[in-house]
């Protein structure tokens, strides 16, 4: 569903991406895990067709991200780091206005917005205007926009940041069950949400990545924390410490 | 066809809870009111006098003349002013607050995107445009004017006002803050409509070019009654322009 080869990212001079591959079959939920400025972003908006690589290929549900942008942008949902709203909007204008862009059937948007309203719950403010959200309730409208159309590939960009720990828990629950029918690829900083949510891991940092692996191989002899704090480079282990110890 | 409906629809929607929009229409009909009942007395003034001028050979008012092409002259001016105002923040705020991501990784294209907000520019030029013929409706209803002069003139206004909003909108393209966009495109529109000055101290090709650049004498044509090619080739020409540059500005993005 997803294969990334050899992708590079330069700012000008500075390379925030370098060399990182890895891939994610169907059904796969992958933890993207990395110190802050590792370039989980960057390599995202590139898997989401936002930013073109500098050199390197991606496929994401089998086409190519620059070669076949547009038969990418009609598969993944994509959650960006901030999340994209229209404030003077209100929450089911909103996720109207998404669906129609991303191409909904008419006759089934009306049902489509009940459900994510529902799953990503959401329910009791869609009457209320984006700007007037608190930072949790944006970063689920944010979830609900991406999956209203059921696309193949789910890709979010720390999805659960912003969120109180009740809110994680149930963020947490609601990706694990997209993991069903959807493959999923989210970044994130915390640890812990990698070894309850994920089932595939690949870490990044300072642009490469230093380890990919099933959870399921990692935890028999280590754990992820050692796994983690060995694979990033010395002088990051200060902020390496900081993603263990962070998260609910 | 869906996408560009979708994003038009999106615009107008934020046109209307935004006070901008009600803001800049208030204010240009306004204006219009008072230059309409300015040139109006001039009109009354000019045909009290008209004894007096026919007995010096002097020609008599005239009623399109006078008003309407005075007001749809004076409305181009006007427009300079405020069609900033409401294509400023078209594309500028959407980069701003990042939903420029969402769209830009939506299965719709660049042109889909330029033409959905050229679009809802084009709704909310023809309200105003439309509320400001109240004025000349007035001198139909009360008044014997030539009415086709009339319809061509609106004609020909709602082509500038056009061109004018798409200029506006490639500018809003280029940068993400509105203020930027919404002063370069008055500082644009002004030098475009005043750059037939210097043809007064110049002759030959170069004089003619800047006169045929400048909105004035092409709207003259249409507020004239008629309807040129030259004119009309001018204003589709600019709206192309406008949305060729909007679309270059994006793309570029796309692929940054
Ligand atoms: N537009 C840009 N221009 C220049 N440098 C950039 C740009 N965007 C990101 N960078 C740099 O690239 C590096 C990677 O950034 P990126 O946003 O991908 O990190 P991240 O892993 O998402 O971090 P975080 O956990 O803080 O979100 C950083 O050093 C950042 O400063
Ligand atoms: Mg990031």
């Amino acid at each position: 569903m997803i294969e990334v080869k050899n992708l590079c990212k330069s700012y000008g001079d500075y390379k925030a991406v370098i060399d990182v591959s890895f891939s994610a079959a169907k059904g796969d939920i992958v933890g993207f895990l990395g110190p802050n400025g590792a370039g989980k972003t960057t390599t995202i908006r590139m898997l989401s067709t936002y930013l073109p690589p500098t050199s390197g290929t991606a496929t994401v549900a089998g086409y190519d991200v620059i070669a076949q942008a547009d038969e990418v942008r009609r598969r993944i949902g994509y959650l960006p780091e901030n999340p994209p709203l229209y404030g003077e909007m209100t929450v089911r204008e909103y996720l109207k206005f998404v669906g129609e862009i991303k191409g909904v059937a008419r006759a089934q948007l009306a049902s489509r917005i009940d459900e994510v309203l529902e799953r990503c719950f959401i329910k009791d403010v869609r009457n209320k205007l984006c700007q007037h959200l608190s930072r949790g309730y944006r970063q689920r409208v944010g979830l609900a926009q991406a999956i209203i159309h059921h696309p193949q590939v789910i890709i979010l960009d720390e999805p659960t940041s912003g969120l109180d720990p009740r809110q994680i828990i149930e963020i947490r629950q609601l990706i694990k069950s997209l993991g069903q029918d959807h493959t999923v690829l989210l970044s994130t900083h915390i640890l812990p949400e990698v070894s309850m949510v994920c089932n595939k891991v690949v870490i990044i940092s300072r642009g490469r990545v230093v380890m990919e692996s099933r959870l399921s191989d990692l935890t028999r002899d280590k754990s992820l924390e050692q796994v983690f704090l060995e694979s990033v480079s010395h002088d990051e282990v200060v902020d390496a410490a900081a993603c263990v110890n962070q998260g609910a | 066809m869906r996408n560009i409906i979708a994003i038009c629809k999106r615009e107008l929607l934020s046109f209307f809870v935004s006070p901008i929009a009600y803001f800049v229409i208030t204010g240009f009909t306004l204006l219009v009111g008072f230059f309409f009942f300015n040139y109006f007395s001039l009109f009354l003034r000019m045909y009290q006098m008209s004894a007096y001028l026919s007995m010096r050979g002097m020609p008599l008012p005239n009623l399109n003349q006078t008003i309407i092409e005075g007001v749809y002259q004076t409305m181009i001016v006007i427009l300079v002013f405020l069609v900033p105002l409401l294509t400023m923040r078209i594309v500028a705020e959407d980069k701003r607050r990042g939903t420029f991501e969402l769209l830009l990784t939506s299965p719709v294209s660049v042109f889909e995107i330029v033409m959905g907000k050229f679009l809802s520019l084009a709704v909310i030029i023809f309200a105003m445009l439309s509320i400001s013929f109240i004025f000349p409706l007035l001198l139909i209803v009360y008044g014997a004017p030539e009415v086709p002069p009339i319809l061509s003139g609106f004609v020909g206004v709602l082509l500038c006002t056009l061109g004018f909003a798409s200029i506006g909108m490639a500018v809003s393209s280029f940068t993400e803050n509105q203020i930027v966009a919404g002063v370069s495109s008055m500082v644009t529109l002004l030098l475009l409509y005043v750059i037939q000055a210097p043809a007064e101290s110049l002759d030959g090709t170069v004089a003619d070019v800047l006169r045929y650049l400048s909105p004035v004498d092409q709207v003259q044509d249409f507020v004239r009654g008629v309807v040129t090619l030259k004119a009309t080739v001018y204003f589709v020409s600019m709206i192309t322009l406008g949305l060729f540059l909007s679309q270059r500005a994006l793309d570029a993005l796309r692929w940054r």
